[in-house]
């Protein structure tokens, strides 16, 4: 919302300054965006008179001026502009001064030989529009040598407010006058409605239709109005705030709305054929739009439509076929209340937005139909002359009367200030609330608040117009000990494991949240697609941690990285919901070549499937319990890839080598390994106290004893282990495999598995007996596993 | 006698001395200690001596087997010391060769902006609440006082999901209407305090950080970022309070005790009243860094919960008040480390994540101090 310091002072007696202003709106919630006087860049540029005009020896289309700038001597310019004549008054430039709208700084110049001391200047060297046919030539009484900017009323700053949604009635300046009022920094001046009579009988009969759309449509006719330009004042201020004047009748209607925040529409009462009625639209009813484009509209929505057309999507944006033109003779003005929903979803429908749309669905004043109407009115009749009809009145805006229960002790309870009670009365009054003392206070909201209906939004009334700044810091109450953990197990689990990533060497990433769809789809695909992605990239909620990984590895690929180790903590979207889990990647070199380790190497299932387990361990897996198994989803290498799990069903994690497609698919170069960690199917023991199982360190030293075994070249090691593991529970501390053999000595189909079992004796050392038979069944647990002794 | 022992002893100590290796001291040993050896045949002759001669003689002969042997064995280790050092002095390496530490991890900015807001809100008894990112709409917006027609739901630049067919779960919410189960990404982290103030009763003091979504992407916005709510609902709770809760929060996060805050009236349509809160602050270098009031700059939104918020999940507001505030984690971060593109959050590059992110020790504590 802007206007200019004059507009306000229309509706503010006030003498504040306009940083005093501005400093007041910010602080009562009315935040200024920005101040800008247009006089400050026209500042070097004054009144000068043509004296001479002459051709230039030189060039057809320029002429040698000489004028006077009130500095007492005759000063040469060269100009280009063919309107120049001697005699005119215009705008001129002394060398120094800042062209805005050409970006030059004006300097002597030596123009086709000729010296140039300066400019007279165009409409859009000064960007005060967009002419730049010839320069400004200006009334015969403008004073030579003044400032040009002061003479043309230009001295006036622009104040720029950002008025939050709820506040509509300060869409217009005489609301933002009446916040400043109770503020203290002026009076609000009433509004001065001169009522126009009606001369006639409204010529078009009015209805309503469709009262839950619009309640309420107030008209009346002018006859004999000659629409042409408005006055320059007027120009000036709407060109001022941003807004394009139009012709007479259309700036009328927009100077309204700006100054009171009361939308209005002209039709040109020749164009509209029988009755206009506010009724629901018809499906496939269209009109052309002011703003050149068509509409299509449906009974959802609300119109102002004649025996023949739609004129109006009412409240939101009026019809070309009935607009005013400067043909125009008799009009018909339209004062109408709508509903705010019913404009908020058509306009949302439609996706058009409208000066009017937006303080329509934010609920205007239902109560200053007459009054908008009457100022209407005048103002046409100022502009454009004619004779006004009587009013005709089709339908009643809701005037809700509502009054809100108040205790001014809840400005202190809610809003942490003490306000005096008479201050706080003070306040409601200076806003337009009505004021009823008691026991508890009845406040009545005045018409143009549709915000406030509760206690709490008096609380607000009161506390910003008395102040934020009084408000006092106060502590929370707080427990006399030291601070309890908060963290849950999940948020606990969730920190564990990023800061074990990042201890492992792993840079964690935070990636988008959605992907491409054919980036899910090797996946599984996704659940969610969105109805409205902001591009193809970002379209479909990720099923996994991984596609979003990979495009970050591969960006880092481009750029050089030599070794990627990236991970991100971030949730799955599935169809049964979101799932946390953790995703790493490792790409590139495992070890960059090296003078003491030789040759780069890559990274593989191995090096993914060993980080997946030490962050397991970290989050409190008994990793010794957990199988490798196969049947890891198919993005992995078939035979290079795995799950993790505690039990046959609970897959904790998955991890692999990249299946070539994949890589292909992520422009990867290949070996690249993967795993994601699925925290919620991680198991959490809930704390039972701190207290651990008493440790006692084996009394004797354990022994260790090697065994080779034959298996089938595709059985799995695990199985092996873990028979040999089970084989004497009690005896058998440790299993650790350390060599993996086919070749010279191993027949065919076959591997050499090589063990090393850790045997902790009890109470007493083993014997020679005791070893014997634990080996006995060693070899008998690994024969039932497909094992046997190699020879 | 006596003078023969002593010109012999300093004969046998020089000969020791002066043996130049290991090999010649050994010599000298057999030829002195040996089974042949000239102070074991001075041994050897007390056996043919009278008892008194033996008692004169003896511990001469005694003293010197033992001067000579300690100077063996001094001798010894003094050859062998030399012999070491000869070794070593032929096994220097060089030892300015770079070696390889391993990869060295990170933690993002993010994560750890998130870990320092959840220590010290513990500190003033925030617990850590979490919600889904997938949402409805009636928990989004409704519950929050955003009516479908409401204006501030234009703002909001909303993904959306496609309308289940069917509907959804009349169930799951009271004011259950056509569009309340419509899903979208939540926009924001107030959600949260629905669900929270749906599933416990008050006292609430919870934050909430965690991923929002708006469609809108330009050099400051991306259609992903991060929020942290803060919700407290309890008996007696004020604006003054919520000014406080700011101040410290803010002084200790930035570990300033400078910072100043200025609250302005705004407005949400979940609180009433509404702050906007302004964060003072000074330029160095170039660089705008909170604390002093050389200048304001918007930080974040707050207010006390508005009354049909908690009626919306069946609370008494005429028993239970409180505050709410809701402020970007990305912008926290930024603006407590210094990055100055929001996008480059989310790319991933190495280069970005070492420079900007945290080894994995940097956890923050309240005796450590929440910035590293």
């Amino acid at each position: 919302m802007k206007f200019t310091l004059s507009w306000l002072k229309e509706h503010l007696d006030t003498g504040a300054s306009v940083g005093e202003i501005a400093e007041t709106l910010t602080r009562i919630g009315l935040e200024v965006e920005g101040i800008e006087n247009p006089a400050e860049k026209l500042a070097p540029f004054t009144i000068a008179k043509v004296l001479t005009a002459a051709p230039h020896p030189q060039a057809d289309k320029l002429q040698v001026l000489t004028v006077d700038a009130g500095t007492g001597e005759a000063i040469q310019v060269v100009c280009g502009a063919s309107n120049a004549h001697a005699g005119m008054l215009g705008v001129f430039g002394a060398p120094g001064a800042y062209v805005p709208g050409a970006d030059i700084i004006l300097k002597v110049a030596s123009i086709r030989g000729v010296e140039s001391r300066g400019m007279m200047c165009s409409v859009r060297e000064l960007e005060l529009g967009d002419d730049h046919t010839g320069v400004i030539e200006l009334a015969a009484d403008a004073p030579v040598g003044a400032a040009y900017a002061a003479w043309a009323g230009l001295d006036d700053p622009v104040i720029d407010v950002a008025v939050t949604p709820n506040r509509q009635d300060c869409m217009g300046v005489q609301g933002i006058a009446r916040d400043l009022a109770a503020a203290g920094l002026g009076t609000l001046k009433a509004v001065d409605v001169k009522e126009v009579p009606g001369a006639f009988p409204c010529p078009i009969e009015i209805r309503t239709e469709d009262p839950e759309g619009c309640p309420a449509f107030y008209g009346r006719a002018i006859r004999g109005v000659r629409n042409g330009a408005s006055p320059a004042w007027l120009q000036q201020r709407l060109k001022a705030v941003g807004q394009r004047p139009i012709s007479a009748l259309v700036d009328m209607t927009n100077y309204i709305m700006l100054s009171y925040g009361r939308p209005l529409h002209v039709y040109d009462l020749a164009k509209l054929e029988g009755a206009l009625v506010a009724r629901r639209a018809r499906d496939g009813e269209e009109m052309l739009a002011l703003n050149g484009r068509s509409y299509a509209l449906d009974p959802s929505m609300t119109v102002i439509a004649d025996d023949v057309h739609v004129h109006d999507i009412g409240g939101i944006m009026g019809g070309e076929g009935s607009s005013v033109t400067e043909a125009t003779t008799d009009i018909l003005i339209e004062c109408a209340y709508f509903d705010p929903e019913r404009i908020a979803l058509t306009g949302q429908k439609l996706g058009l937005t409208s000066d009017a749309r937006t303080r329509f669905e934010r609920g205007v004043d239902p109560a200053f139909l007459d009054a908008g109407l009457a100022l209407a009115t005048r103002m046409a009749i100022d502009l454009a002359g004619g004779e006004a009809s009587e009013i005709v009145r089709a339908g009643t805006p809701p005037l809700p009367d509502r009054n809100v229960d108040y205790r001014p002790a809840r400005a202190r309870e809610l809003g942490g200030v003490d306000i005096p009670a008479p201050r706080q009365r003070d306040i409601l009054e200076r806003l337009g609330f009505g004021v009823e003392e008691g026991e508890t206070w009845r406040i009545a909201v005045p018409s143009w608040r549709r915000d406030v209906d509760g206690s709490a939004d008096i609380v607000e009334e009161v506390v910003r117009i008395h102040g934020y700044d009084k408000v006092e810091a106060v502590p929370l109450p707080r427990a006399p000990s030291v601070a309890r953990p908060t963290a849950t197990v999940e948020q606990k689990l969730e920190r564990k494991v990023r800061r074990t990533a990042a201890a492992r060497g792993f840079n964690e990433a935070v990636t988008w949240s959605f992907i491409a769809e054919a980036e899910a789809a090797p996946f599984g695909g996704s659940a969610w697609i969105l109805e409205n992605p902001i591009s193809e990239e970002m379209k479909a909620m990720r099923p996994s941690l991984l596609p979003g990984l990979l495009a970050a590895a591969r960006r880092n690929r481009a750029r050089g990285a030599g070794s990627i180790r990236l991970f991100e903590i971030g949730r799955r979207y599935l169809a049964e919901g979101e799932r946390p889990a953790l995703g790493l990647v490792l790409a590139g070199d495992r070890k960059p070549r090296d003078w003491r380790g030789g040759k780069a190497r890559g990274f593989d299932a191995f090096d993914a499937k060993a980080k997946a387990l030490a962050i397991l361990a970290a989050a409190g897996v008994p990793v010794d319990n957990l199988q490798t198994l196969g049947g890891a989803s198919g993005v992995y290498h078939p035979g290079r890839s795995g799950r993790l799990c505690l039990g046959p069903k609970n897959a904790l994690a998955e991890f692999g080598e990249l299946h070539p497609s994949i890589l292909r698919a992520f422009d990867l170069d290949g070996p690249v390994a993967a795993a994601e960690i699925f925290l919620d199917a991680i198991p959490q023991k809930r704390a039972s106290g701190h207290m651990r199982e008493a440790y006692q360190p084996p009394a004797l030293q354990a022994v260790t004893r090697d065994f080779a075994f034959l298996v089938a070249g595709d059985a799995p090691a695990d199985a092996l282990l873990r028979a040999v593991r089970g084989a004497d529970r009690q005896a058998i501390a440790a299993v650790r495999l350390f060599d993996v053999f086919t070749g010279e000595g191993v027949p065919a189909g076959q591997k050499s598995l090589a063990i090393e079992v850790t045997l902790q004796p009890g109470e007493k050392s083993f014997t020679d007996e005791d070893l014997k038979a634990i080996s006995d069944r060693i070899l008998a647990a690994a024969a039932k596993a497909g094992a046997r002794l190699r020879d | 006698m006596a003078s023969d022992t002593h010109t012999l002893e300093a004969d046998l100590l020089d000969r020791v001395a002066a043996a130049p290796d290991l090999q010649a001291l050994e010599a000298e040993r057999v030829a002195v200690l040996g089974k042949q050896g000239a102070v074991t045949a001075l041994l050897k002759s007390l056996g043919g001596m009278t008892p008194e001669q033996r008692q004169v003689e003896g511990p001469r002969i005694h003293a010197l087997r033992e001067a000579v042997t300690e100077a063996i064995a001094a001798r010894k280790a003094t050859l062998e010391a030399a012999e070491l050092d000869r070794r070593l002095a032929t096994e220097t390496l060089d030892m300015t060769l770079p070696v390889e530490m391993g990869p060295q991890g990170s933690v993002h900015p993010v994560s750890q902006v998130m870990d320092e807001l959840a220590e010290i809100f513990a500190d003033l008894g925030f617990s850590v609440a979490t919600g889904p990112e997938i949402e409805d709409d009636w928990r989004n917006f409704t519950a929050l006082n955003i009516p479908e027609s409401h204006p501030a739901r234009a703002m909001h630049d909303t993904f959306y999901f496609p309308r289940p067919e069917g509907g959804g779960d009349a169930a799951l919410d009271p004011g259950f209407a056509t569009n309340a189960a419509r899903m979208l990404l939540r926009t924001h982290t107030s959600p949260v305090q629905i669900r929270t103030m749906q599933a416990q009763q008050p006292p609430i003091y919870i934050i909430a950080p965690g991923r929002t979504y708006r469609s809108d992407s330009d050099a400051t916005h991306t259609p992903m970022f991060h929020q942290v709510e803060g919700l407290v609902l309890d008996r007696g709770i004020h604006l003054g309070h919520l000014k406080w809760t700011l101040e410290t929060f803010l002084k200790a996060f930035f570990e300033r005790d400078d910072i100043v805050l200025r609250l302005r009236p705004s407005y949400f349509p979940f609180t009433e009243p509404s702050a906007e809160v302004d964060v003072g602050y000074t330029m160095v270098g170039g660089r705008r860094v909170l604390g002093g009031s050389d200048g304001w700059m918007e930080l974040l939104g707050s207010g006390m919960v508005h009354p049909r918020v908690i009626a919306a999940c069946g609370l008494d507001p005429d028993e239970w008040q409180g505050f709410a505030f809701g402020c970007g984690i990305d912008r926290l971060a930024m603006l407590k480390y210094g990055m100055d593109d929001l996008r480059a959050f989310f790319d991933g590059d190495l280069r970005w994540l070492k420079h900007y992110g945290f080894s994995a020790l940097d956890v923050p504590t309240l005796s450590g101090g929440v910035g590293a």
